[in-house]
């Protein structure tokens, strides 16, 4: 890292801190934003110049509120709104900066955890939730969150807009739920950053294979709430689940940049640290859980499976198909079962494969479905069909990577149609 | 603390003589009476069925054509049967209560804070009975 990212790093990590801090002293999470945004842009003009201060949190702490007390002030002073604003807040005074600065890191902690549950409250839509984990939660600018969803910076700055607007005018609270509440609230934020890292892995839009610099944010969130709720076994589980996802990033694709399979990989190039980190959060989930899986962890015990194996045929593919028939006792999802027929295949066979494939109703429509039946067809030496499933499946394939995947494949089977 | 309306939809109209009804009915007053001790209750009301609702509407602005249809003013699928005004703390509060009202379960509710140009008088209910 240079100097100037190091910097830009420290200014948005303790700028996130900060920020659930002023919401929780001004109770205004655009008034806390644009704030904190302000003071954030003072900093990385006067560090450079004057160094960076010993304690950097407290000095942004320090001139966020001032910008927020400015902001205040400028509102009261207009006539119009003077009756709605009240009196203007006092300025605080040196003795109460001081002690501002000393908050312990328990009720920094406590603030963003609140701001977390805020954020990702289920009355906001998920795009909203996304949005607002990304810019409050994450420190993202408006421009990178825009150009990760390929939407106009305008409709981003729009969308997060009306969400803050819902917050301070519904009165959704700025509140950790209470135990009794948590199960019913927590898959609500796992289900954002979950959300964020599948975009990231498969970007729905675009050329790309992956989005490398989402995937970190997407890990980057579900650290932070490994930090937060660090007794959590299912936000563990989550975490191990994208580490061992974001591990294989350089190899899921080749020196020309196209996507390679999963069976295709060359395993030496994922990342050992990555998977190495996942298998021990993994570990500590399992551990609190005491048995009793919860979705994420089953799906990130997957993921181990493959990050363990030597080779696409040494997966453990017994263990593949339990862990996808718990994951189908607790709900019955067609893509799971697709996955399952996957592993049905490599393990016995292709015609055990396709009846299960066959067996499944409602992937009509799925690019995946068509390609792994025509894997197994072409398994059972029925060529032709075997090439017709590929070309729908080309056809169907959401992304541009994705597609030339498939289409690469067709002409590797059916060399002279090429 | 925060002024919410709840709009309560039903799949069909509603009017307050079969046996479902009835129950319903009771369920509201019970709900209402809580409200009430609770000091968080601001008003509310079951509509008559929408086949007896007047939609009105004026051409070309004030003073001009007054038309009236017979009915709603949309084929909407649910229909309005009744609302009610809160005061809460804040939007879980809301929907804590909503989710006690048949209509969540028999159709559907809509939390709707109240926007703050419009202020009701906040009727405290007598001292006696607060808790």
């Amino acid at each position: 890292m240079t100097p100037d990212e190091l910097l830009a790093q420290t200014v948005r990590v303790e700028g996130r801190r900060v920020l659930a801090t002023l919401v929780r002293t001004f109770g205004d999470l655009e008034l806390a934003q644009d704030a904190v945004q302000e003071a954030a842009i003072s900093a990385l003009r006067t560090w450079p110049r004057d160094g960076t201060p010993a304690d950097p949190r407290a000095w942004l702490t320090v001139a966020a509120r001032r910008k927020a007390y400015d902001a205040l002030r400028r509102e009261s002073a207009r006539p119009a709104k003077e009756a709605a604003a009240g009196p203007p807040e006092p300025v605080p005074d040196h003795a109460t900066e001081v002690i501002e600065m000393v908050e312990p890191d328990s009720v920094v902690r406590d603030d963003m955890l609140r701001l977390v549950f805020t954020c990702c409250h289920p009355a906001l839509s998920r795009e909203a939730q996304v949005a607002l984990a990304l810019r409050t939660l994450a420190g993202l600018e408006v421009a990178a969150i825009a150009r990760a969803f390929l939407v106009p910076e305008a409709t981003m700055a729009k969308r997060l807009v009306r969400a803050r607007q819902k917050i301070a005018r519904a009165h959704i609270p700025y509140r950790v739920p209470s135990d009794a509440e948590l199960p019913g609230r927590l898959p609500s934020v796992l289900g954002v950053v979950y959300l964020i890292a599948t975009e990231a892995h498969a970007p729905t839009g675009g050329e790309a294979v992956a989005n490398a610099d989402l995937e970190l944010e997407a890990v980057g969130l579900a650290r932070l709430l490994t930090e937060l709720m660090p007794a959590e076994a299912e936000v563990l589980s989550l975490l191990a689940l994208l580490l061992f996802t974001a591990a294989r990033r350089p190899a899921r694709t080749d020196g020309a940049g196209e996507p390679v399979l999963l069976a295709d990989q060359d395993r030496r190039r994922w990342d050992g640290a990555a998977v190495a980190e996942g298998a021990a959060r993994l570990g500590e989930a399992v551990r609190l859980s005491g048995g009793a899986a919860g979705p994420y962890q089953l799906q990130a015990h997957l993921a181990a499976c493959h990050s363990t194996a030597r080779t696409w045929a040494d997966t453990d593919w017994d263990r593949i198909i339990g862990l996808y028939d718990l994951l189908l006792a607790r709900s019955a999802s067609p893509v799971v079962a697709l996955n399952r027929a996957v592993a049905v295949t490599e393990r016995d066979g292709p015609a055990a494969g396709l009846a299960a494939l066959d067996g499944i109703d409602g992937l009509g429509r799925s690019h995946l479905w068509h390609a792994a039946r025509g894997d197994a067809l072409g398994a059972l030496g029925r060529a032709d069909e075997a090439a017709g499933e590929l070309a729908v499946a080309a056809e169907l394939a959401p992304t541009e990577p994705e597609r030339r995947l498939l289409a690469r494949r067709l002409r590797a089977m059916n060399p002279e149609s090429g | 603390m925060a002024q919410y309306a709840m709009l309560l939809y039903y799949p069909r109209d509603r009017y307050w003589d079969t046996p479902e009804d009835a129950e319903f009915s009771a369920v509201y007053y019970a709900l209402k009476a809580e409200a009430a001790r609770a000091g968080v209750l601001r008003g509310g009301e079951a509509l008559q069925p929408a086949v007896t609702a007047t939609t009105i509407t004026v051409a070309d602005g004030p003073g001009g054509d007054i038309q009236l249809t017979d009915g709603p003013y949309a084929e909407a699928k649910e229909v309005l049967g009744g609302f009610f005004l809160f005061e809460f703390a804040d939007l879980d509060e809301a929907v804590g209560w909503a989710a006690r009202m048949p209509a969540a379960w028999r159709g559907k509710v809509e939390i709707r804070p109240l926007a703050p140009q419009r202020p009701l008088a906040p009727q405290r209910p007598p001292a006696a009975d607060e808790p």
